[in-house]
């Protein structure tokens, strides 16, 4: 293989990497894709290595891969949950950092509740961190998933049009997507209630759409978002049957997208609301290979982070 | 003005002899070198190639600027209940640093300045601990909760000078009208923080581009115009004194320009953050980037730039916040608003002189004798006869601003690790010497 260089201690965020970055850890993961077809899933690529996933917003799916990532190449994983902010145990997120920095792991995964807490951290620690979620800010490894799952259908992702449709607004894996996808060449829209689209997001480099039927149209790859209905302060759509009825991908929907375009979510799904169950389950559905390929995509990561550069290479 | 510090103790105080100093007195509009001599506690004669008085203290000003002393409307010294933040004495030491010899104390103290005991409370600790005058503002309602009229006149007796809820603007309407005429029947100013809380909804920077890449909870100018828009149709309707604590959008600069052409009894103030920094300055995450109103984009820096030099905006204050790092080192929406200000708002502002947008005199008036006259205050004048509150500016002086140097007990600065140029080398209060740069021997 090629040789992998990834000039960073950390992975905060997509915005920022290059292209040719995050090609490497794209290629990188697909020799690591074939290890969960083998009967014995593990290599001793990361023997010793200690990575801590420090989950503070309730996740059960990113942390399942992150820990099986982990353990397929052989690193020591613990898991550290908690649902409550730092403050509320009296102590800063700082603190928090510092104290888990002093077991000296290698690699914090950090999936956290509020924008900005894995660069803070990352700021005040000597291990690897690698942002699992932050808030509405970022989820880097979701769409190097995604990129991993349109390349593969697609063949490559420049020169497709990806639309990204639902909770533009409070979504992490949305603006993690723009600044991957664009990085790599793809023109992407975005869809959904101007509620839902955030100020400014056209300065993003974005299309914004305020009807999901001209933003299908000629689309490559249509890419649905959870409504996040906990998120919202205030509400941003009346009832999740009208957002269904305006805003859900169905099938007369999708017929507008190119008759080869793929269907996306980062899960989970609300069924019946922002996608119908026809599709979710149908064959233009990629959901359960984005899955299985965020595992191989996080243990692209968590070799490069734990030192993989001098690290046994599977 | 019943409030005074520390500078009323009753012994000898030496005579200073300001030599050749650049006097800049907007009130008077005089702008030229001259020789101040202060004596008991007085400016005693101003005038070019005066005689030092026998046993004066010579003070050599050459290439500094001789001002009246700097008046702030708006600190946070957090004394009585948040002592681990700042308390008088920090806080006005750290007001002396920064050139004030006058601040204006904010009533969101633990408990709130609602009641005369707590006003008397921080007069009387002024009075033994403070290096500065402290003037208290009052709360506009019982424990800052917007719903029942504080004790206003009782608080204007003790020492207020205005009322506030600071930080938590009054959101019920009629209460605000009600709290414009009930202060008006004893001469005091309303100050308002001006956020409608139902569309800020917390939101912990302003909305926009940079915030919707950040992904941080946001809120959008309108929060603040909206209630300016509000509360000038309060002031229309009452005739209320009223001021607008740290006004930050473009739409609120132009709703208080035109008040003021209406002739309405409005005035207003700007802090040197928000004429310095955007919120591009948020995208990293930096707590000490978080205030309210928070950092804005730069077609409202301009507005506020243009408003201030323009007399829109009457003066500068830093709304100096003070928080500690239990505060402050934590998620960016979980943070506390606030940054300090005191002892950095000499240099940022004065960067508006040497950008060419206002004469040295307009700058020193948005510092003195302007916000004496937003409150009624004394001070903000420098000439013979009056309390000799004076502050001494190298305009030129580069400095770095560290953490550790910073008097005020919080370090809650986005300009730590700055380069600075001008600076206060001596503040002097009522005659006395409440402060001293390394060029004078150091802290007194």
């Amino acid at each position: 293989m090629t040789e992998a260089t990834f000039p960073h201690r950390h992975l905060l965020g997509i915005e920022g990497l290059g292209a040719q970055e995050l090609n490497t850890i794209l290629d990188l993961s697909e020799r690591f894709l074939e290890i969960a077809d083998r009967p014995i899933k593990k290599v001793p690529t990361l023997r010793g290595k200690t990575v801590i996933n420090l989950f503070l917003e309730p996740s059960t799916r990113t942390r399942t891969s992150f820990e099986l990532a982990a353990k397929r190449l052989s690193a020591d994983a613990v898991n550290m949950s908690g649902s409550a902010s730092s403050t509320v145990k009296g102590e800063t997120l700082i603190d928090t950092a510092q104290n888990i920095d002093a077991m000296a792991p290698d690699v914090i995964v950090i999936r956290h509740a509020q924008a900005g807490a894995a660069m803070q951290i990352a700021k005040h620690v000597r291990a690897g961190v690698v942002n699992a979620g932050d808030g509405a800010h970022e989820h880097p490894t979701q769409a190097l998933l995604d990129c991993s799952t349109i390349r593969a259908h697609k063949g490559k992702i420049a020169g497709n049009t990806v639309c990204i449709i639902g909770d533009i607004a409070n979504s992490r894996v949305a603006r993690s997507n723009i600044f991957a996808l664009q990085t790599l060449g793809a023109k992407v829209r975005v869809a959904g209630p101007r509620t839902l689209l955030p100020l400014g997001i056209e300065a993003m480099g974005v299309e914004a759409f305020d009807r999901l039927e001209p933003a299908l149209e000629g689309a490559d790859v249509v890419m649905m978002l959870r409504i996040q209905t906990e998120r919202q302060a205030i509400g941003r759509f009346p009832n999740t049957r009208e957002y269904s009825r305006y805003f859900g991908l169905n099938r007369a929907r999708l017929a507008l997208a190119k008759p080869d375009a793929i269907v996306m979510h980062p899960g989970p799904m609300n069924r019946g609301v922002e996608i119908s169950s026809e599709l979710a389950d149908g064959d233009r559905s990629v959901i359960l290979e984005q899955v299985s390929r965020g595992v191989a995509v996080r243990m692209a990561v968590l070799y490069l982070m734990a030192g993989g550069a001098e690290a046994e290479r599977p | 003005m019943t409030v005074s510090a520390a500078n009323n103790k009753a012994f000898a105080m030496e005579t200073l002899f300001l030599r050749g100093g650049r006097v800049l007195d907007p009130a008077s509009g005089f702008d030229g070198q001259a020789d101040v001599v202060i004596s008991d506690g007085v400016i005693a004669r101003i005038a070019p190639g005066a005689e030092a008085p026998a046993g004066a203290r010579i003070v050599d000003c050459k290439g500094l600027w001789v001002t009246p002393g700097f008046i702030d409307l708006h600190v946070h010294l957090r004394e009585p209940g948040q002592e681990y933040k700042e308390d008088i004495e920090s806080g006005t030491r750290s007001a002396a640093a920064g050139g004030f010899t006058a601040v204006c104390a904010m009533p969101n103290t633990k408990p709130a300045n609602d009641s005369r005991a707590v006003t008397e409370l921080m007069v009387r600790r002024a009075a033994e601990v403070g290096v500065v005058r402290v003037y208290p503002i009052g709360a506009i309602s019982l424990g800052l909760e917007g719903k029942t009229l504080s004790e206003m006149g009782e608080l204007q007796e003790a020492g207020c000078v205005a009322v506030s809820d600071d930080g938590l603007p009054v959101m019920d309407i009629e209460l605000m009208r009600r709290a414009l005429e009930y202060a008006r029947g004893f001469g005091l100013t309303v100050i308002q923080h001006c956020e409608d809380l139902t569309l800020s909804r917390g939101g912990a920077m302003h909305e926009g581009a940079v915030s919707t890449r950040a992904g941080i909870r946001a809120q959008p100018a309108a929060a603040e115009s909206a209630m300016v828009a509000r509360d000038l149709e309060l002031v229309a309707l009452t005739g209320a004194r009223y001021h607008v604590a740290h006004i930050s959008s473009a739409e609120s600069i132009r709703l208080v320009r035109e008040a003021k052409a209406r002739g309405l009894p409005v005035t207003t103030e700007v802090t040197p953050h928000h004429l310095t920094l955007t919120d591009a300055a948020c995208a990293c995450y930096d707590t000490n980037t978080k205030m309210n109103p928070p950092l804005r984009p730069e077609s409202d820096l301009e507005a506020c730039r243009v408003g201030l030099a323009d007399g829109t905006i009457d003066c500068i204050a830093t709304d100096h916040a003070p928080h500690s790092p239990v505060e402050k080192d934590v998620e960016f929406e979980q943070a506390a608003f606030g940054v300090t200000g005191l002892e950095t708002a000499i240099p940022l502002t004065l960067a508006l002189v040497r950008e060419g947008r206002m004469t040295p005199l307009t700058w020193v008036s948005r510092l003195t004798d302007a916000p004496a006259r937003v409150l009624n205050l004394p001070g903000g004048k420098l000439s013979a006869g009056a309390v000799a509150d004076v502050t001494i500016v190298d305009p030129e002086e580069r400095w770095e601003v560290r953490a550790s140097e910073m008097l005020s007990r919080s370090k809650n600065s986005p300009f730590v690790g700055q380069t600075m140029v001008g600076r206060a080398v001596m503040t002097i209060v009522g005659g006395r010497i409440a402060f001293a740069g390394e060029r004078f021997g150091s802290n007194v």
